[in-house]
């Protein structure tokens, strides 16, 4: 009676705001453009195609500086602008732009048209912008509904791009994604839903109101919470919701691994950070050690997996996973230590240069790889054993790919310590000192497999089988170029950066 | 202007090295040995101008870096500091006169020289505590890739374990940092790592003790304190041999200075507390690594392990907590990277010609090579500290310093004194006495001119400093003294 009583009333319309999302809107545009293009005019040059996705990239980054000092909280607390959404749609555009010059860059010469087919097919473009909408929009989402919506829109797509190729691996890899995928998505929308029966809303502000209700026994609501966290910690890689991550990473074409790796990441701790930082942080006493217990074994769990993996790219998936836990410490840091906001913040944005990068060397290298690999075959050349000797023969991208290594160890000055520099302190500041020893030996135990790398590439005498010419690999160049600027300039100049972060530890909505 | 150009001079060497064509390595060579020369130029106008008898920090440059950290880019030098800074900028270029003729790959080689020799030297002036960090984290990726790529059969093994051991303990010493930076924080509201506003605030004794024990598993492994030696063995040996000399020469006083200029001035208190673990612990080392050394075939790891037994005296007299200890110590610190480094160069040039290192193959050497056998029996008794060489002054004054803690300590680690005297001496009789039994000792050559260049400094340092050991021990005092105090100052 009453529901029903409550169903005749008219829905209220939220009032359209359509600058606070005007590069959402760009970028979902530019997607529909290059779809057209795709469909339309198949014989379309990859490098055309990639100029139009930069250039839908440059539009919504345009918009992004015109709403640089919006704050407000749009379409009646759905959407909120503030400092996490506008440090998130930097990075994750940076993160889609780098990507688009990884995808431009085909398999081999780019007079090789097929080859360059069998790597990612020209639809990559197009849902390189819908995930990236999806992961800017998720990165604003103040309500629960907008949360899962947002999620949807860039998990539908990614789970296209990790199957993009003909080849078995990526076919297995997304068809694992997406199941794991879809069943991390019933779980959110099933906290969602417990979430709003426990406070009678979706919208963030509203259940903050409702957390701090002292006449609730808030049974139901931690039952949501922690729904809600699951979803979350898959998106995110974690512990033990990352099963997914070291195949999905290994099967996937590289340049949609890398932005998987950097993308999913950034969008998943913003939304993580506004969720329970923000909107719960009244109910930190409940959350806290389950996420910190979490952080735990996602550290130690991750760097220990890495140690054994024989394959890059799979070693990079396990050390994304243990990344993944010192960013949780950032988090389990946010809801008392407003540091912990800024410095996740800063975290992604670092890591999504070094882990780009590394992913790029490994791009680099599988051009390198036997010409006449079968469709089914992996193909790639990512297993360990192929870096033998890599940095003699290719100095240059061997001295970036040593970069990368130690920028992801975390050694000094480059811009992944400063990154977990910031978590520490946090930690630190937020009474969490015993995660930041564990945050320690995880990192001495990551060191040791990322010096592997180098041990392989520089230490060990070159294979003696002849590698394919490498041919000219502009895009790539470029991308592997700025990454690397990127990682070092962070490094010695972190202070623009840092500023920047600490606006968003203020979170609205 | 003058400090910070000579801490980065070896780096622009480095990078400069990057633009030489790889063909070229003589080009690379004389471009590499130069700029360590200018760096050593820098230091030594930076002597000059260094005011003796100030206990405070000179010549020093401040600038803001990472302002919203409260990262300051702070350095400066002291009696402390200066006179490592001048080991660190004198054995980098003979380090490189040395490596000559190692044809592999001599540009790789020198430019990671450099780096190393930036790196340390940073360790030295920083007077920001994450400076300090982020020169002490430097100093490992050079030194990983020397010992790595350029060393021994093993040197795989023996690189990785050194930077896992070491990255351990830096991390440790980071979460100590950043605690110290936050107790800064909560106290007066403003980021600082600051040296003197570090050191300045009030620490319970409790925190003291922890934060001193984050700063030691860092100064400890690097030292290397027994038992936390294990990893140098491997590197010392494993390493190219030039390298060796800085990492034993100049690397292994980064950790003992971390003890005399953080871990004493800081934590007081628990340095107090902690004396007697600390006096036990160098010992125990000095006595360990004695007898270590005493049954080791090959030179090099015999070496190595006297290196560690030696550095004993240097904790000792640090730990000693007083003038005659720390002074000693310091001036031991310079002793022994003269000396060290000394051994090292000879075990190098013998290697060069011989191809072995073990003991037992060589054999009546000063009969082929009689300049050689003199040089490096002035080596070995600075080593044993022979009165009238360098190594006796230190080892004395650290003795001394021992003394008037406990006695105890004193008269145990005197033993060590004895034991160093049989291995080194009995390791000189079994190689340079005696007669040529085999051919391939005949045709060892003696000295040529590169080796003399490389080697008569050292020797004159290693008798001059010997005997006027004055000039250094008064640039000294007023900063060891200042420690001293600091150290007795009791909190409320």
């Amino acid at each position: 009676m009453h529901l029903l009583a409550q169903a005749a009333e008219p829905i209220p319309v939220p009032r359209v705001d359509w600058r606070a999302i005007a590069p959402e809107l760009a970028l979902a545009g530019a997607g529909v453009v290059l779809l057209l293009v795709v469909t339309f005019w198949p014989g379309a040059r990859r490098g055309l195609l990639a100029g139009l996705t930069l250039a839908g990239l440059a539009v919504a980054a345009g918009l992004t500086a015109w709403n640089w000092d919006l704050a407000r909280v749009a379409f009646d607390g759905a959407v909120s602008l503030d400092g996490i959404t506008r440090y998130a749609r930097v990075v994750l555009l940076a993160v889609g732009a780098l990507a688009t010059l990884m995808a431009a860059q085909g398999r081999r010469t780019d007079t090789d048209e097929e080859s360059a087919e069998e790597e990612a097919p020209p639809e990559i473009f197009p849902l390189l912008l819908f995930a990236l909408t999806g992961m800017v929009l998720l990165a604003a989402a103040s309500d629960l509904l907008v949360v899962f919506i947002a999620l949807e829109i860039l998990s539908l797509s990614l789970y296209v791009m990790a199957g993009e190729t003909r080849r078995r691996a990526a076919q297995e890899a997304a068809m694992k994604y997406f199941l794991l995928g879809a069943f991390s998505s019933a779980f959110l929308l099933y906290g969602i839903a417990l979430c709003y029966g426990a406070t009678g809303t979706t919208n963030l502000l509203g259940i903050a109101r409702a957390s701090i209700d002292p006449t609730d026994d808030g049974t139901l609501l931690l039952a949501g919470i922690g729904l809600l966290a699951v979803g979350f910690l898959f998106k995110v890689a974690a512990v033990p919701f990352h099963m997914w991550t070291p195949d999905v990473y290994q099967g996937a074409p590289t340049p949609v691994t890398a932005f998987m790796a950097a993308g999913t990441k950034a969008a998943g701790f913003a939304v993580f950070l506004r969720v329970f930082a923000g909107a719960l942080g009244g109910m930190v006493v409940s959350w806290r050690p389950v996420i910190a217990a979490v952080a735990v074994v996602t550290m130690l769990v991750g760097a220990a997996l890495a140690v054994v993996q024989t394959d890059l790219k799979r070693m990079l998936a396990y050390s994304s996973i243990s990344h993944a836990g010192y960013l949780l410490v950032g988090v389990a840091a946010a809801a008392t230590v407003p540091a912990g906001i800024s410095a996740s913040m800063f975290y992604l944005l670092a890591y999504a240069f070094m882990v780009m990068g590394a992913f790029m060397v490994v791009q680099y290298a599988s051009r390198l790889g036997p010409p006449d690999t079968e469709p089914g075959e992996i193909g790639e050349r990512s297993s360990l054993d192929d870096y033998r000797g890599f940095a003699r023969r290719h100095p240059w991208v061997g001295a970036l790919l040593a970069l990368f290594m130690l920028a992801l160890t975390g050694i000094p000055p480059l811009s992944g310590f400063w990154a977990k520099y910031y978590v520490f302190l946090a930690g630190i500041e937020a009474g969490l000192t015993w995660l930041v020893v564990v945050a320690v030996v995880s990192s001495v135990i990551s060191a040791f497999f990322y010096l592997r790398v180098l041990v392989v590439a520089y230490l060990q005498e070159p294979a003696a089988e002849a590698e394919a010419a490498a041919g000219r690999a502009p895009a790539l160049g470029l991308a592997l170029g700025l990454a690397g600027v990127l990682t070092v300039a962070i490094g010695l100049a972190p202070e623009v950066l840092v500023d920047a972060a600490r606006t968003a530890e203020r979170i609205l909505g | 202007m003058l400090l910070t150009a000579a801490l980065f001079a070896p780096l622009a060497g480095a990078v400069l090295l990057a633009a030489v064509p790889a063909a070229r390595q003589q080009a690379a060579r004389w471009l590499a040995l130069a700029a360590s020369l200018v760096a050593l130029a820098l230091a030594v106008a930076l002597a000059v101008r260094f005011r003796a008898g100030e206990a405070g920090f000179q010549l020093g440059v401040t600038a803001d870096w990472v302002p919203s950290f409260g990262v300051r880019y702070r350095v400066g030098v002291d009696g402390v500091s200066l006179p490592l800074v001048l080991l660190t900028t004198v054995l980098t270029p003979l380090a490189i006169a040395g490596s000559w003729r190692s044809a592999e790959r001599p540009r790789g080689y020198l430019a990671l020289l450099l780096v190393l020799e930036t790196a340390m030297l940073g360790v030295f002036v920083s007077l920001d505590l994450f400076l300090f960090y982020v020169f002490w984290e430097a100093v490992l990726v050079p030194a990983y890739f020397l010992i790595g790529s350029y060393g021994g059969q093993r040197r795989v093994y023996a690189a990785v374990k050194f930077f896992i051991y070491t990255l351990a303990g830096g991390l440790l010493m980071l979460v100590g940092i950043i605690a110290l930076f936050y107790l800064h924080q909560k106290a007066t509201g403003t980021p600082s790592f600051d040296y003197d506003a570090l050191r300045d605030l009030d620490k319970a004794p409790a925190t003291q003790r922890w934060l001193f024990a984050a700063f030691f598993a860092a100064f400890a492994i690097k030292t290397p304190v027994w038992p936390f030696h294990t990893w140098l063995p491997d590197a010392y040996t494993e390493a190219p041999t030039t390298t060796t000399v800085l990492l034993a020469g100049v690397m292994s006083k980064l950790g003992v200075y971390g003890f005399l200029r953080f871990s004493l001035p800081l934590f007081p208190d628990a340095a107090r507390d902690l004396q007697p673990l600390l006096l036990t612990l160098a010992v125990i080392g000095i006595l360990y690594c004695a007898l270590v050394a005493a049954v080791q075939r090959d030179f090099k790891t015999l070496v190595a392990y006297s290196s560690v037994s030696h550095l004993g005296f240097i904790v000792l007299g640090v730990f000693a907590l007083n003038l005659q200890g720390l002074q000693g110590g310091v001036f031991y610190m310079v002793a022994h990277g003269l000396l060290i480094g000394g051994l090292f160069f000879v075990t190098g040039m013998l290697e060069e010609r011989r191809g072995t290192r073990r003991i037992d193959e060589f054999g009546g050497l000063q009969r082929s090579a009689p300049r050689m056998a003199g040089i490096m029996l002035v080596i070995t008794l600075g080593a044993v500290a022979l009165p009238g060489l360098v190594g006796f002054v230190g080892e004395f004054l650290t003795l001394l310093g021992a003394f008037l803690a406990n006695r105890a300590y004193a008269v145990l680690a005197a033993a060590g004194v004895i034991l160093g005297a049989v291995y080194l001496l009995w390791a000189y009789q079994r190689m340079w006495h005696g007669t040529l039994e085999r051919d391939e000792n005949r045709a060892v050559g003696d000295l040529t001119g590169r080796e003399w260049a490389v080697l008569a400094p050292l020797v004159a340092a290693i008798v001059v400093l010997g005997l006027f050991p004055r000039p250094l021990l008064e640039r000294v005092e007023p900063s060891a003294q200042r420690v001293v105090e600091q150290t007795r100052q009791l909190s409320p």
